[in-house]
């Protein structure tokens, strides 16, 4: 029978969730890394028991940590992420020029094929890439040369690169996300970069249709039609049709068009998921109910799914990493919570239950479905 | 023979549980101690001084002998109590949230 493997990195370390196909029952491994803010930790596709992740301290800074044996045990390898050439200078919150300056890694993303081929997004916004394992780590300079980094600028997390989709039809194409600079699409393996950002509007910068400097919170996209990508924005839910080329409003009547996660069923190219957040700045689920919302339809006709979620006096926040889904017949979704809880549906979000309740705040969650 | 106690936190990185001993050629400075117990400890680099820099990372200080050292020079030589073993080198946390 399948197995299910929830990856959960908090504000104070990793914990490990496995189960059977059935999702009943779950062993619960953890806290790796305890003390340690863990932003992400993923599996390779090609390898499931090689494991990446991202381990930060304010104190210490940052380590990257490497499983062979899917968590049991870890090595720390390379955590020298230096920018490529002189680092040169984004915006600062206030518009003034602000020197690169490396604080973390956000997002971790393996090579479809090769386990010893990983991606790094990091703060501030880079994207480095390992081909050994992550021993070392060298910038991918394209995507801050292209242009438009100095008109990049911080949002209230920090200027993070957060999203790495990788395509897995064309090699050559990446699409990665910047708070808050906005969507940027590579074709040939990241030499060249161009921001794919027509379509989104955003109120809080001078031009609110401007190429670059929109908070883009998360992308995401089904494999089997990687020109089909959903975007949740600081404000709107967007889909693309072209591959980011344009980008069009499928926000629809959803309670609010603020949040962070965004995912799509494995096996349901055009049913997503959300869930929404209030804001500005509340950053909690509009009248204390945590309701995951669906689209069947690609957006803009919104289902609020609520059976096993708290509706009442509920004051968490889901964070942008903090969602995925199984592969499993029956879909399985998985998101995380601030208020360190864990929830699980094995029916596509009919229903959920709590996996575990009482972690520190979840920062981010990964699912691997195992053979 | 130099004797440097780390943060919890980094002992448990370099899965080391004590104090650790190291062997300094020349002058004993912060900056020799710490190339010294990188060269031993890996995993350790970056994590007290920034890979760019090389600066002490901000919310980490160096005591000896009873003293802040953290704003020294790193080529500065250290007291002799820590050159001859007496005394340890603390790199130390800052409390300060968490």
């Amino acid at each position: 029978m399948s197995k299910v493997r929830v990856l959960v990195g908090t504000r104070k370390g990793a914990f490990i969730l496995t189960s059977d196909g059935k999702r009943e029952r779950w062993d619960i491994s953890g806290p790796h890394f305890g003390g340690w803010e863990i932003y992400h930790i993923k599996g390779s596709p090609a390898d499931p028991n090689r494991l990446y992740a991202s381990q930060t301290s304010g104190w210490f800074g940052q380590v990257i940590q490497r499983s062979n044996d899917g968590g049991a045990t870890w090595e720390p390898v390379g955590n020298k992420f230096v920018y490529d050439g002189v680092p040169g200078t984004h915006q600062w919150y206030d518009g003034t020029p602000h020197p690169w300056e490396f604080k973390r890694v956000w997002h971790l993303e393996p090579s479809l094929s090769d386990p010893d081929s990983v991606y790094a997004g990091v703060e501030d916004a880079a994207l480095f890439r390992s081909a050994d394992g992550g021993q070392t780590w060298q910038e991918i300079p394209g995507l801050r040369g292209h242009g438009s980094g100095p008109r990049w600028q911080p949002g209230a997390g920090g200027m993070c690169l957060h999203t790495i989709l990788l395509d897995p039809r064309d090699p050559g194409r990446i699409f990665i996300a910047i708070s808050a600079a906005g969507a940027f699409r590579t074709d040939d393996g990241g030499q060249t970069w161009r921001p794919i950002n027509r379509g989104l509007r955003s109120q809080y910068i001078p031009d609110p249709n401007a190429e670059v400097g929109h908070c883009v919170h998360r992308i995401a996209m089904h494999p089997s039609r990687p020109r089909v990508l959903f975007m949740q924005k600081h404000w709107d839910v967007l889909r693309s049709d072209d591959a980011g080329e344009s980008w069009r409003e499928v926000s629809g009547n959803l309670p609010t068009d603020f949040g962070f996660v965004i995912d799509v069923h494995a096996h349901e190219p055009e049913t997503i998921y959300v869930v929404p957040i209030k804001s500005d700045s509340e950053h909690f689920p509009p009248e204390g109910k945590l309701r995951v919302f669906r689209s069947r339809t690609g957006g803009n006709e919104w289902e609020a799914l609520t059976k096993g979620l708290p509706q009442k006096d509920c004051y968490v926040n889901v964070l942008r990493d903090a969602m995925a889904v199984d592969s499993l017949e029956s879909c399985g979704l998985y998101f995380g919570t601030t208020g360190g809880q864990v929830y699980a549906s094995a029916d596509a979000g009919d229903t959920w239950a709590p996996i575990v309740r009482d972690l520190p705040a979840v920062l981010s969650v990964e699912v691997q479905t195992l053979p | 023979m130099i004797r440097v106690i780390l943060p919890p936190h980094l002992r448990t990185l370099a899965e080391v549980e004590d104090e650790v001993q190291l062997d300094v050629v020349g002058q004993v400075t912060q900056r020799a101690i710490l190339d010294a117990l990188e060269a031993s400890y890996p995993m350790l680099s970056g994590t007290i001084r920034d890979h760019a820099t090389r600066q002490r990372r901000p919310f980490l200080r160096f005591f000896a002998c009873a003293e802040d050292l953290s704003h020294e020079s790193p080529d500065a030589p250290l007291p002799d109590e820590v050159a001859s073993g007496a005394e340890p080198f603390l790199i130390i946390g800052a409390i300060a949230g968490g």
